[in-house]
């Protein structure tokens, strides 16, 4: 099995372009959700928040290529050229057949398939429809048109699995360079935001209702007052690439992966199962040959959720116990869905290379049913060597990373 | 309309479709090689086309022949006269 290390990383976040941009907001606290009027014209809709993108420009992308994207596309290509230019990588590498793209969203665009069906049903047929649409509804949208634009030639993966997407990209990714199938891979994942996204949650009694005239407050994973989901998009991308090529090419290695692991949970579609994410984290650390006291940082999925976040404390206690520090992002970012696995990663390499743990934010009261963890609730200098990352799906769809600061042994 | 309004009406169209400079929309603009269309295009160009006019022309064989910005202003102006002949 080859060593397989991150050395690029690419993000489009509700903070704006870039990596530096979001994990500085990250660091000084900023919230990335904002109030959403247009969601009160939807009929039955309680939540009016969400985290959208802002300051991108998609005309950097070729009107040829971008013809066929939806916006999460043309966030998943920016991120993609950024991580591509962080890892110095260019065109000849890309069309070498040893680069693949592992890249996924939740469904293809809802945007898209609206537009579709309101002319379809407006005009009974199809006489007015573009040669693009199907394009950026298909479910390998993203992966497609990141590959047509970069030119890549190797392995083409699509997963889908909802919030566990992105997490479960960089981990096929991972064992696809392990196993010597290729050198690189293009891993993450991306989502735009419809107000849809929010609906699906709201009907399940999910989503953040109470902060719609405090938007900055929710969501509030593992606080006494969490209300739910605030969903967010965006996209976050690593390439990741075997440790023999990155030291032949001599390239700055940013971190290493060394497990994952992903399981599903049958014993409910929608409720998180306590057993099956400590059995999912149980799996990523014997993947990666180490002991939960290896541990020093757990990064939470905890979206906000009342038994979501009971569930994972529950877990993380029995597993790593009350000593190890655990956080999630979702306080600053919402829920960024299928990009969510892969842009808290990043955020993770970047605080294990900057010796830092960053909080929970809007965690001010913890719900003593979540107490049974060592919770971040303000910035930390810490040294991280080790540390795992969680994703957990509606579908029962668990995943967990483990990412190891580089050193050259 | 006037040939010069239709003519004009098309450009703008095309234009702004295809994100392309207005200099470069000369009658004998080739197609596929000055504009850089492809087969995708062409299919949104009937559309874009359709929609400008109110008219349907899809399934029209004399399409095939249109090579240059020219062919669709002179394709355009025929269809036109022969509408209002009708």
């Amino acid at each position: 099995m080859r060593r397989v290390v991150i050395t690029g990383m690419g993000a489009v976040s509700p903070y704006g372009k870039g990596v530096d941009t979001f994990i500085e907001s990250l660091i000084d606290g900023k919230s990335a959700i904002s109030a959403v009027a247009n969601l009160a014209d939807m009929k039955g809709l309680r939540s009016r928040v969400a985290g959208l993108v802002k300051d991108i420009d998609p005309k950097e992308i070729p009107r040829k290529y971008r013809r066929s994207m939806s916006n999460m596309s043309i966030y998943a290509t920016l991120a993609s050229r950024e991580a591509l230019d962080q890892a110095r990588l260019n065109a000849e590498q890309c069309a070498s057949g040893q680069m693949g793209v592992a890249i996924g969203s939740t469904i293809g665009s809802t945007q898209a398939s609206q537009e579709f069906f309101d002319k379809f049903l407006s005009t009974g047929g199809l006489e007015q429809m573009k040669s693009t649409v199907f394009f950026k509804i298909m479910n390998h949208s993203c992966a497609a048109n990141v590959s047509q634009f970069l030119g890549i030639t190797g392995r083409t993966l699509s997963p889908s699995a909802a919030c566990s997407t992105s997490c479960q990209a960089i981990g096929y990714g991972y064992e696809m360079i392990a196993f010597g199938k290729q050198d690189f891979m293009l891993c993450g994942g991306t989502d735009e935001y419809h107000p849809l996204s929010t609906g699906t949650f709201d009907i399940l009694n999910a989503a953040s209702v109470k902060f719609n005239d405090q938007p900055y407050r929710t969501p509030r994973p593992f606080d006494r007052d969490r209300d739910g989901v605030v969903c967010s998009e965006g996209s976050g991308i690593l390439l990741l690439e075997s440790l023999d090529t990155a030291r032949r090419r001599e390239a700055n290695i940013l971190c290493e992966i060394i497990g994952f692991a992903t399981v599903s949970d049958p014993s409910n579609i929608a409720n998180p199962d306590m057993a099956s994410i400590k059995r999912c984290m149980q799996l990523a650390l014997n993947d990666a040959n180490i002991k939960p006291e290896e541990i020093d940082y757990v990064n939470a999925h905890a979206t906000s959720t009342k038994q979501g976040d009971i569930a994972e404390s529950e877990a993380i206690s029995e597993l790593f116990g009350d000593d190890t520090p655990v956080s999630s992002l979702k306080g600053h970012l919402g829920h960024t869905m299928a990009a969510s696995g892969a842009l808290e990663s990043i955020a993770l390499v970047e605080m294990i290379n900057r010796g830092c743990l960053i909080p929970t934010l809007n965690l001010e009261n913890i719900d003593d049913a979540c107490a049974n963890i060592r919770h971040i609730c303000k910035f930390e200098r810490s040294s991280i060597r080790i540390a795992i990352k969680n994703n957990f799906a509606l579908g029962g769809i668990n995943s967990s990373l483990v990412i190891r600061r580089y050193k050259d042994d | 309309m006037t040939d010069r309004e239709i003519i004009e009406l098309i450009d703008k169209s095309i234009a702004e479709e295809f994100e392309l400079d207005e200099a470069h929309m000369k009658p004998e603009a080739l197609l596929f090689i000055d504009l850089e269309l492809d087969s995708l295009d062409i299919v949104d160009l009937v559309v874009v086309l359709e929609n400008a006019f109110q008219f349907k022309i899809r399934e029209e064989d004399s399409i095939q022949e249109i090579r240059t910005l020219g062919d669709i202003h002179r394709f355009v102006i025929n269809k036109k006269k022969e509408l209002n002949k009708q």
